[in-house]
């Protein structure tokens, strides 16, 4: 199967401590990455806060430029595309941000909000356009009578909902979820998930799915990867990341997640950075991939 | 648990903390709660935003701003009604009988000064040391939380420290008076898993050490197994149950507490999560039913005209449904 989305050594580099006549030094925020997604598929992308997670959804999109490495789209060479093309990939690759409070520009009208991309890309006439912003409304279970609103009439999970619909309104093939769920409330997270799962089926989405919710990560993806400081320690299908992981790093992480059973204590399981090395990763067994 | 006879450590009665809105109406956003902590007792308070935990907590230390104000009802503290102390007596009673542990230490801790001139301060305010035996014990209490290399640590500011860090250096100022109750809101919600890991280990030491009581605010169920005796579930500034963790978690009896707890991911088999449908109503606009009921799955005919009262289901456990108010069940819809 020809995946989807292939990244090839992915790294970016940014610049960090140093003064005006001093050399700076580089922080490695993505350091030599590789992975692919299939068509359909949801991928997870889970590590700690500036463990990189973000900045890969963003170089894959060139909402940052990456120091070097390949992206390929399909058959696109998404590194290589001049401005003008890049624009015309973005059909086809869209996100949805972490924060539905400060993603959606306060003073447009929320159907406008939907719009715009339609716009952009000059997608069918002015009626064309405002009967399939109704209808993205109602598919993501908005009422379409609600376009004349702003933004901070809704809730958070309404606002995710608006970002959800922008996102999928030039039918996009993959779709960079950046921490979807993580603003809002507990229940209403579980209403935005389900609304992403629905859409994948009926419209053939792949997601790539940016989450710090290990749980929630486990519940939904196909397969999940870990990152330690910029590099992948461990890739490999959910289930068998979370019941027989290999990576030290990994075997940390999820010791620390708290039981959902009352009294029982955490057999946390420690982890060295000093013992952290750049391991490639290598396949320990079929499918599963670890950095050791 | 305590025994009716002995005095709770902290006693909250029939809270109510009201905030003026726009066109002059009141509105509560804590409405008649009540609760005990006993000592060494550890309370969770759950809630989502905008159900009132937070200015719940607010309200035991009365520091609640304008426009909100306490309506009415009681905090004790060892027998003490707070609400009735003057500023100056209650300045003593913050810091010195009740640390508090936010969610964001760059708030509580102060940027311009040190993190161990900050603890021998709240000593020396409080009269147990001044001086060089106040920096002394400040390093002291950096060591107990854990804070490696803690003399030198005393004299970096807030910034310098990681988040874990910082949340350590509040644990040691919320404990450096040796308080009998430490209310921890939110205290790791900013922090990555492994770190709040640690935190969360720190305070269970801290809180046996010390035998501390806690109020333990969270949005987080895995963190109210982990850390509490009791929890008490707020929505929409009401507590709807309240239970030991044990039988909350085996036998949970509000919509609203279920519905929580289905919608975690992994509690169900499948993809798709467990939804609550809708969306916490703002302050002042739940209706004149339970405020839960336009969410509510197993909602009948009461539940839209007057708010239900607290029902004991059981030793310790009560809750705030018609469902569980045996005249008032459904026939074939209440739950074993």
């Amino acid at each position: 199967m020809t995946p989807l989305l292939d990244v090839r050594h992915l790294v970016k580099e940014f610049p960090g401590r140093g003064g005006w006549f001093r050399k700076h030094d580089v922080v490695c925020a993505v350091d030599d990455v590789s992975f692919s997604i299939g068509t359909g598929e949801t991928f997870g992308l889970v590590g700690e806060s500036g463990s990189g997670k973000t900045t890969i959804g963003r170089c894959v999109l060139r909402l940052v430029e990456p120091t070097s490495g390949q992206v390929k789209f399909k058959d696109l060479d998404v590194l290589a595309l001049g401005p003008r093309e890049m624009r015309q990939a973005r059909r086809h690759l869209q996100i949805v941000f972490q924060d539905p409070y400060s993603s959606l520009n306060p003073r447009m009208r929320v159907g406008d909000i939907v719009r715009e991309p339609l716009t952009i890309h000059r997608i069918g006439t002015r009626e064309e356009r405002a009967g399939r912003v109704r209808q993205l409304f109602e598919l993501v279970g908005l009422d379409p009578n609600d376009v004349v609103k702003y933004p901070h009439e809704f809730s958070g999970g309404q606002r995710q909902r608006i970002g959800v619909a922008r996102a999928i309104a030039l039918e996009p093939s993959l779709v960079i979820c950046d921490e979807p769920v993580s603003a809002l409330d507990v229940s209403v997270q579980a209403q935005v998930v389900n609304l992403l799962i629905d859409l994948q089926r009926r419209l053939g989405l792949t997601y790539l799915f940016i989450a710090h919710d290990l749980r929630l990560v486990r519940q939904i993806c196909d397969r999940v990867a870990v990152m330690y400081r910029g590099r992948l320690v461990e890739v490999a299908p959910a289930e068998r990341v979370f019941t027989t992981p290999v990576h030290a790093y990994t075997k940390a992480l999820l010791s620390a997640i708290p039981h959902l059973k009352p009294g029982q204590k955490l057999e946390r399981i420690p982890f060295d950075e000093r013992s952290f090395t750049r391991a490639d990763l290598r396949e320990v067994e079929a499918g599963h991939w670890a950095a050791i | 648990m305590i025994s009716p006879s002995e005095t709770p450590r902290l006693r909250v009665e029939h809270l109510r903390t009201v905030f003026r809105l726009a066109d002059g109406r009141d509105a509560a956003a804590v409405d008649d709660v009540s609760f005990d902590i006993g000592a060494g007792e550890t309370l969770g308070l759950v809630g989502e935003s905008g159900s009132g935990k937070s200015v719940t907590a607010l309200s035991i230390i009365r520091l609640v701003s304008a426009p909100g104000r306490i309506a009415s009802g009681r905090v004790e503290l060892d027998g003490r009604n707070l609400l009735d102390l003057d500023e100056g007596a209650m300045r003593h009673v913050r810091g010195r009988r009740i640390g508090f542990v936010f969610q964001e230490p760059m708030v509580a801790l102060d940027p311009v000064y040190t993190i161990g001139y900050q603890i021998a301060e709240t000593l020396a305010v409080h009269g147990l040391a001044r001086g060089a035996a106040a920096r002394a014990r400040a390093v002291e209490l950096l060591d107990a939380v854990r804070v490696p290399d803690p003399a030198r640590r005393a004299r970096d500011y807030p910034h310098q420290l990681s988040g874990g860090l910082r949340q350590r250096a509040m644990i040691a100022l919320a404990i450096a008076a040796d308080p009998t109750l430490v209310i921890a809101d939110e205290p790791t919600t900013a922090l990555d898993v492994t770190v709040q890991a640690e935190i969360l280990e720190l305070l269970r030491d801290m809180r046996r050490k010390l035998s501390l009581s806690m109020l333990l605010i969270t949005h987080d169920l895995g963190i109210i197994a982990m850390m509490a005796d009791r929890v008490a579930v707020m929505y929409a500034g009401r507590i709807v149950e309240q239970a030991p963790v044990d039988r909350l978690f085996a036998a949970p009896a509000h919509p609203y507490t279920r519905g929580l707890m289905a919608s975690i991911p992994g509690a169900q088999p499948g993809r798709q999560l467990t939804a609550i449908p809708g969306s916490v109503p703002a302050i002042g606009q739940a209706g004149v039913g339970c405020a839960f009921a336009p969410r509510c799955p197993d909602r009948f005919e009461p539940c839209g005209e007057r708010a239900p009262s607290i029902t004991v289901v059981d030793a310790g456990h009560d809750v705030r449904c018609f469902l569980n108010e045996p005249a008032m069940r459904p026939t074939g819809r209440g739950r074993p």
